[in-house]
This record gives C-alpha cells, sequence and structure tokens, in this order.
C-alpha cells in the first residue's frame, strides 16, 4: 500500500498512529500525582520529538545509507531557521512559505559544502563538514550580525513590513505563526478525569510533516537510489570499478539531509519564531549524530526513537530538583534518605548531561546497533525462547510413538 | 615589521598550545588508531589539576589579631594559610606564589593514571570497532568528564594567576632595535613557548633515541610485525596512550594562567585541535607540531585590524578555511603518511 510492503506499510501505520495519539500516550499519569513530572505531553516538548525525529531521519539518510558522517548537519538546521524567521519579518506569518524558503535554502547550501565536502571520505569528511559549519557559526556571530542579529538573535519585531501580512495585530502586538488562520501555538486542553490532554495545532503541523518526511524516508530505503547509498557504504571503491561514479549519489544524499535538516529548522521557528546561531554549533551537529546512533543508523525507526530518547531525557532529566528526589525517598529513614538525596543530586537537574555522557558511553559499549538493536534482542530472547518450547513440545511429543 | 613580529610572537602561545593537543591527539591515533573526542576533556583535566593545588595551597585557618581592628572596632579576624603557617611566611608564601608549575609535578602521575584507566577501562575495547564507534564512546566519556568537573568546581572560568615573577611583560621590541612599547610580551606566554617546545622536543628525543621509543615507532608502521617478534606491543600502546594523556595535561596545567580554566575549555580546543591534526596530516607528529604553529599565527595575523578591516570576520574563519584549502589540495595534510586513514 502506498507503494510500501505490508512490513514497512505497518511500521509507517504504527507511527503515524504514535504520532497522533502521542498527547495521550505522553501523558500516563494524572496531573496532581507525584508521577506527573514524567509526562511529555505538553506541546512544547512533542513539537521537539517530531522536529529533532526529522533531523535525525535525514541525518540517517546521509549516515545510515552512505557511511558519511557529518558533523557540521546543525549548520543546515541554523540556516533553515534563519531564512524562516525572515520569511516571517518579510512576507507574512503564514507557516507554509517559510518553511518552503528554509527547506530551498538548506538544500542550496548542502548543495555547496556537499559539493567540496564529498571530495573526500572517512574522517577528512567529517572535519571539513565540521569545518564549514564552525565557519557558518563563527560568521553568524560576527560578520552576519545584519543578517542574523548576532549574540541576541533574529527576532520578529512590531516594524517588519510582512508585506501579505500585518507589521502589527490590532491590539498592536506581533502577530503568532499561523497556517491559513490556524494559530500555531493555539491548543485545546482537554480534561478528563485527572488527566489533562493537550493538543497543540502545530504539533499537528509538525506530526504530518514528520509523517511525510518518514514516509519518503522508507521510499529512499527501499528504492534502487537507497541501494546505490548502501553501496557507497559497503564498497566504495568495487563501485567505482564497475564503472559507476559515487560522488552524485552521494552529493544527493547530503543535499535531501540537508533539506530535512532545514525542514527542521523551518518548523523549529514555525513553533517559536525566533533563531540563534547557537543551533549551528558543533555540539548540536554532535547531538544530532548521538541521536541517529543511540536509536540505530541505518534503521528506518532507530534516528526516531534516539531523538525521543534523548529530548525526553533532557527534558525530564534537568526539572528533577533537590526538593522532587526528598519527595522520592521521603518513605526511607532521614539519615539514607539524605544520603540517597546527595548520591542522585549529580545526575539530575543541571547535572543531566553527566547521566547522558553515561549512557552514550553505555550504549556504545553495549549496544552497538543502537536501541533497535536492543529490541532486537529482547524480541530474539523471547523468539528463542518460544522455539525452544516448541521443540521441547515436538520431543515431548514424538516419544508417544 | 614590529606589527608582524607582533603577531607571530601571539600566534605562538596558542600554536604552542595547539600543538601540544594536536602532537598528543596524533600519538594516539599513530599508535592505537583510536580517534579520542576525549583529548580535549584532558587538556582540561590538567587544567584543573592547577586549580586544585592552588586551592589546596590556600587553604586557610582564622585567627583574631588583637593588634588590629576591623572597622566596628572589633578584633579583625586574620586569614592565614595552613602552608605559610608550617613554612613560615617566605616559604609559604612562595610555594603559594608558585601553585601553578608546581602543579606539573602533580598533573604528571594524576594524568598518566587517568590515561591508564581510560584506556584499559574503555579504549581498549574499541580498537575493532569502526572510528565512528570510538568517536561516539570518546565524545560520551568527554561529556562524563567534563560534567564531573563542573560538579566540583561549578562553571565560572578560575582565575589562577602565575607566579609573581612571571606576571610583567617584556618589551621584546627595545632588544629588536625597534621603539620601546612596541613589541610587548607577557613573561608568561614565553615560559608557555619554551615550555611547548621542551616538552615536543622531550616527546620526539624519547621515540627518537630510546629503545622503547623505537618500538614504538615500529608498531606504528607496522603493528602486525612487531607483535609478530614477540614484542607486546599493546602494553607499551597504552603507555604512549598514558604519555599523550600526561602531555595534553600538561599542556592545561600552564595554559590555566593564561585564560581561566572553566569545565568546557577542552571542548573548545579540541575542535581547533582535530583541525590542525587533519591539516598537519593523521598519523604524522612533526606535521601535527608545524601545523599547531602554523594555524596559532595565522590566527593571530588574522586578527589584525588592518587585515580584518579588508576581510571581515576573517580571524574568526581563518583556521576553518586554511584546512579547507588544505585538505582539498593536499588531501593527506602537510605531512600526512600514505594510507593512513584512507578508504
Amino acid at each position: 500500500m502506498l507503494g510500501l510492503n505490508t512490513k514497512d506499510f505497518l511500521l509507517f501505520v504504527i507511527v503515524a498512529i504514535l504520532a497522533l495519539f502521542a498527547p495521550f500516550i505522553l501523558n500516563p499519569f494524572p496531573v496532581d500525582s507525584a508521577m506527573a513530572q514524567f509526562n511529555a505531553g505538553y506541546p512544547d516538548l512533542m513539537q521537539r520529538f517530531l522536529i529533532y525525529g526529522i533531523f535525525a531521519i535525514g541525518f540517517n539518510i546521509l549516515f545510515g545509507l552512505t557511511g558519511y558522517l557529518s558533523f557540521g548537519h546543525a549548520a543546515f538546521l541554523g540556516v533553515g531557521s534563519y531564512s524562516a524567521v525572515w520569511m516571517f519579518k518579510l512576507l507574512s506569518m503564514n507557516v507554509l512559505p517559510a518553511i518552503a524558503l528554509s527547506v530551498v535554502v538548506a538544500g542550496i547550501f548542502a548543495l555547496l559544502i556537499g559539493f567540496i565536502s564529498l571530495r573526500r571520505a572517512g574522517i577528512y569528511f567529517a572535519i571539513l563538514t565540521l569545518a564549514f559549519a564552525q565557519m557558518s557559526f563563527n560568521l553568524a556571530y560576527s560578520v552576519l550580525t545584519p543578517i542574523t542579529n548576532g549574540e541576541t538573535g533574529l527576532q520578529l519585531s512590531l516594524n517588519d513590513p510582512r508585506i501579505l501580512g500585518v507589521s502589527r495585530t490590532a491590539d498592536g502586538s506581533i502577530p503568532v505563526t499561523n497556517l491559513f488562520g490556524i494559530e500555531m501555538r493555539e491548543t485545546y486542553e482537554m480534561v478528563m478525569g485527572g488527566w489533562a490532554f493537550q493538543f497543540n495545532n502545530g504539533y499537528y503541523l509538525c506530526a504530518v510533516f514528520m509523517l511525510l518526511s518518514f514516509y519518503l524516508a522508507i521510499r529512499i530505503f527501499r528504492s534502487p537510489f537507497g541501494m546505490m547509498l548502501r553501496a557507497i557504504k559497503s564498497n566504495n571503491t568495487r563501485m567505482t570499478y564497475t564503472g559507476l561514479n559515487a560522488r552524485p549519489y552521494a552529493l544527493a544524499a547530503f543535499v535531501i539531509s540537508g533539506m530535512y535538516a532545514g525542514l527542521a529548522g523551518g518548523l523549529m521557528a514555525a513553533m517559536d519564531p525566533l533563531a540563534g546561531a547557537e543551533r549551528m554549533q558543533w555540539t548540536a551537529s554532535g547531538e544530532v549524530v548521538l541521536m541517529t546512533i543511540l536509536g540505530g543508523a541505518g534503521t528506518l525507526i532507530g534516528p526516531v526513537l534516539g531523538a525521543g530518547f534523548i529530548k525526553y531525557f533532557e527534558n525530564i532529566f534537568s526539572k528533577i530538583n533537590d526538593n522532587v528526589l526528598h519527595g522520592w525517598f521521603a518513605f526511607l529513614p532521614d539519615g539514607i534518605e539524605n544520603l540517597m538525596v546527595t548520591l542522585v543530586h549529580p545526575f539530575v537537574g543541571k547535572g543531566w548531561h553527566l547521566t547522558l555522557g553515561l549512557m552514550f558511553v553505555l550504549v556504545v559499549v553495549f549496544l552497538p546497533g543502537g536501541l533497535v538493536e536492543g529490541g532486537k534482542r529482547i524480541a530474539g530472547l523471547f523468539r528463542r525462547r518460544k522455539a525452544r518450547d516448541e521443540t521441547d513440545q515436538s520431543k515431548q511429543s514424538n516419544p508417544a510413538e | 615589521m614590529d606589527a608582524i613580529i607582533l603577531q607571530i610572537l601571539n600566534g605562538l602561545d596558542k600554536g604552542s598550545a595547539y600543538a601540544l593537543i594536536a602532537l598528543g591527539l596524533t600519538l594516539i591515533f599513530g599508535t592505537l588508531g583510536v580517534v579520542n573526542f576525549a583529548h580535549g576533556a584532558l587538556f582540561m583535566i590538567g587544567a584543573f589539576c592547577a586549580v586544585t593545588l592552588s586551592r589546596l595551597f590556600n587553604l586557610s585557618f582564622e585567627t583574631v589579631d588583637p593588634d588590629r581592628t576591623d572597622f566596628l572596632g572589633n578584633p579583625a579576624t586574620v586569614e592565614t594559610t595552613y602552608i605559610e603557617h608550617w613554612l613560615g611566611s617566605q616559604m609559604g608564601g612562595a610555594i603559594i606564589d608558585w601553585a601553578v608549575p608546581l602543579s606539573l609535578l602533580i598533573a604528571i602521575p594524576v594524568m598518566i593514571a587517568v590515561g591508564f584507566i581510560m584506556e584499559r577501562g574503555i579504549i581498549k575495547h574499541f580498537y575493532s570497532r569502526p572510528h565512528a564507534d570510538q568517536i561516539l564512546v570518546t565524545f560520551g566519556l568527554a561529556i562524563v568528564l567534563q560534567e564531573v568537573i563542573k560538579y566540583f568546581y561549578g562553571a565560572n572560568p578560575i582565575p589562577t594567576p602565575a607566579p609573581d615573577a612571571f606576571r610583567g611583560s617584556l618589551d621584546i621590541g627595545v632588544m629588536l632595535g625597534f621603539d620601546p612599547n612596541a613589541i610587548i610580551y607577557p613573561y608568561w606566554r614565553l615560559v608557555y613557548f619554551a615550555f611547548a617546545a621542551v616538552i615536543i622536543g622531550a616527546v620526539f628525543a624519547f621515540l627518537r633515541f630510546t629503545t622503547f621509543g623505537m618500538v614504538v615507532r615500529a608498531g606504528m608502521a607496522d603493528r602486525e610485525t612487531v607483535g609478530l617478534l614477540g614484542i607486546n606491543i599493546d602494553k607499551r600502546f597504552t603507555i604512549m596512550f598514558g604519555i599523550a594523556a600526561a602531555v595534553a595535561g600538561l599542556a592545561g596545567v600552564m595554559y590555566a594562567p593564561i585564560n581561566s580554566p572553566n569545565y568546557h575549555m577542552g571542548m573548545d580546543f579540541l575542535v581547533l585541535s582535530f583541525v590542525v591534526v587533519v591539516v598537519g596530516g593523521m598519523g604524522s607528529l612533526p606535521g601535527a607540531v608545524l601545523a599547531g604553529f602554523l594555524l596559532g599565527i595565522l590566527e593571530s595575523f588574522a586578527s589584525m585590524n588592518e587585515i580584518k578591516s579588508i576581510l571581515p570576520g576573517i580571524d574568526q574563519i581563518i583556521i576553518y578555511l586554511i584546512a579547507i584549502i588544505i585538505l582539498l589540495t593536499r588531501p593527506r595534510g602537510l605531512m600526512g603518511r600514505k594510507g593512513v586513514m584512507e578508504e
């Protein structure tokens, strides 16, 4: 269906259902309960899941298929954000032209950088992309201040022209981003018993784009073009010897993944119309690499999982403070309670990066294939047990004869 | 002319730091074949060795001095550091003053220990894994080390002064026959440069003139054959990892007075050092040193006002620009050997 085989279609449907019902699924705990801080079902975080999901899916098309490790992908995201905000400033607050422009600009930017960087492979490619991204970051901070507004970041103001829209609304404030009048920040809250579920317009816009990107990624993975990209990864030399020039394929993959990053950047600006240079910094590029590998590079669903995982823990862990910890360990005697709080304290709140770092080390050491491999191993464990049970049964039934 | 000399000198101290870090990176890459993203963190830990020691020396107790009163008329409390109390104010004061150079002594064992633990504990398992995995695991390690330091020392830079004797500046211009105040250069930066030169020289001499170094060089060239000759090359490579960690750490210790250490200083240097290594040529030690100084000096030239007025923003991107040009025209870097890191 939709040009996918049954297995892929099933995966796509599952992802679609998850995205559609995420406001329910991510809000399993009642508002007033002690566990409410583990709820991730608020619009801001859910949007980030999807946006970083798109970013990672795109990165995976390059890294997972061709094996080219780009360490400068955040530059495309940053460029996308800047172009979207400029569109909001100059044209209108409708998100579609902004997102379209951010994808196109990021694509052109990726074409330029990719054309040069892809002359080299391996770590040289990583350093080249890193160099370009750091250059963009440094320039955005210094010389390009008229375009990027330097350290403050690019923001909307009341004096922006907005040719097709209005510079200011009737009550004199900056208009909000919308899709033909549907405001992105508008949230419908549904209260059911102790639960409050939030349905945000922006989230569903992101969901639509995420599903489109995911669908496109599946099609690329299963296409002859995707096959060609895998060939680059498995044996570039042999591919060259068969008379094929690998570089156009790699460049196409690079541009596509750059456009994905631009889409993510554009959506980010559509949800919250500002853009700053720190989005282009190499740590941001490192983050998407980590997401992809944590989830499982080269798999379809891995990058989305990795992005969700990291963003979830980033938000939840950094919210836990000492008071919360004291609440958790309150059932223990005072001395042990304080000891536990002291022990856990470095890993949560401001120290969540420490947890993140440890998690990476552990995942890379023990689960090189990422979360997807972990899931497969667990599934394999069950399957083997089932298979063993079946053979046991067949053995048991056999002696009767 | 004097401006050019000044810029060369200005580039030397940053170039020294780049060269030292790049040297360690190349040592690790050349011996173990591991791309170590945690190397910047080792540099940072070195700097925090200096911070720790100077804090230890400054531990003090309060006494009430009956002869003096504070502005309310109460007897004033005076803080005396333990060191001064034990060793007398002259000797103790001198020790406190020289805290940064003295931390070199503790930094060497600390850094070698950190290097051994890292190598034996984690990196050992990554020799045969792809470079991407190595980058990730060392990147994770770097985050962990950084956060541990942040937890204990906070996020703000901690000023760590150089000894009083080196606090002023030297008027090099007068010595070379220029006007006074034309070329002024802080003493500590001269010390840093000299120190870097000594360390680099020592590493090269160690590799060149000792049997151990010879075996290591042979192992870098052909690990398998050396192993077949019955030499435990892994053990020697582990020691080299410790030495590389120590080089990064010492570079960090001496850098503490130039830039107040903070927990992410390592990451800031790491990216540039990788660029330096690649420009110098992966696996080439002289290349790393040469590229380190070259890029340091070019960076300081690019920050001259005359050049910035022609090419605005060039100081921000010069290193990356040079790296891109060199990688595209000389793919192996300045002095890279054939067959290193080439797919």
